[in-house]
């Protein structure tokens, strides 16, 4: 009676609970966050995920790649969700860590304001045309460039993303409602 | 002088720097979202030091697991304070820079810092 077909096809209100574990597992997600983001909830995020890789014995090399990159992509979301605390309904973003493929893979999804969407972009295609000589350059510049930027990353987080994936940072912009877009990020960290 | 004496946390690093037993060291993981103020005791502590302190030789090493992109520019201050303590008042640095075995990441890092301040630098594996 209460298998998972029954489970599967019964039309309740609470079926998306399935559809969205079912989602979950063919993504081979491990975990998706969707609300606020601070300090608090990056630690225990990290904490979990620090659980998940150490539980299925992942290689210490591998797990502090994907930990150092999860740092990044999460203070960058709680610095840009500061940007918008004017507007509460845009503090909302998501954050997924998966595996696939022989690779890792963290997704981000969090709304910046139009006024910055240039910058970003501007960012982000700088990073992707450089080489691994090239990142390393860029980043060493910019860390000795002096006073950090009132947004306390001085940049730094992006490019430092790109150089321990070893990967081109992929990414998008969704249009939302005025002045706010979607930007999507997707960062693979390969296992070899 | 005072002895600065911080304990380590989730997200910041141990730190102790203590003049008088020679001990100076940062270790654990580093992962504060306002490294400024964080990392701004240790900035006054040094300060304090370069104009209090005279032939000391100073062994400050840096053990951290992790470190966020914040903390790189204030972990880059640091040593360019210990730049200035070096070689003046008798006193000298060396810095040494720990990274685990298989932690190339880290490695790479203690080499862009060596290469980015002029400091005795010894990476050492553990």
């Amino acid at each position: 009676m209460s298998n998972l077909e029954d489970l599967k096809n019964a039309a309740t209100p609470l079926n998306f609970i399935y559809k969205l574990h079912e989602g979950m597992m063919s993504k081979n997600l491990k975990l998706i966050y969707e609300g606020d983001f601070s300090q608090d909830i990056l630690k225990a995020v990290l904490s979990m995920t620090e659980k998940q890789l150490e539980s299925i014995g992942e290689d210490g090399k591998i797990k502090k790649k994907v930990f150092n990159i999860m740092v990044e992509c999460l203070q960058n979301i709680c610095k840009h969700t500061e940007d918008n605390k004017i507007k509460i309904n845009h503090k909302s973003a998501i954050f997924m860590v998966g595996f696939e493929n022989e690779e890792y893979f963290i997704c981000t999804g969090n709304p910046i304001k139009q006024e910055n969407v240039e910058l970003l972009k501007m960012k982000l295609a700088e990073i992707n045309n450089l080489d691994k000589e090239g990142l390393k350059a860029l980043y060493m510049e910019v860390v000795s460039r002096g006073a950090i930027s009132d947004r306390g990353g001085a940049g730094l987080g992006l490019i430092d993303i790109a150089r321990k994936s070893g990967k081109k940072l992929e990414y998008s912009f969704e249009e939302m409602e005025k002045d706010y877009l979607f930007f999507s990020l997707l960062i693979r960290i390969p296992r070899n | 002088m005072d002895v600065l004496n911080l304990k380590g946390t989730d997200d910041t690093p141990t730190i102790v720097l203590n003049a008088e037993e020679k001990v100076f060291n940062i270790s654990g993981r580093s992962l504060p979202e306002d490294a400024a103020s964080f990392y701004n005791p240790v900035l006054t502590w040094l300060d304090d030091f370069a104009t209090t302190q005279s032939g000391v030789a100073m062994k400050f090493e840096v053990k951290l697991e992790y470190f966020n992109t914040a903390s790189s520019k204030l972990l880059l201050d640091i040593f360019s304070k210990l730049e200035s303590i070096n070689s003046n008042n008798g006193n000298s640095v060396n810095l040494e820079w720990y990274y685990e075995d298989d932690d190339e990441d880290m490695m790479e890092a203690g080499e862009e810092y060596s290469e980015l301040v002029e400091l005795n630098f010894t990476l050492k594996q553990y």
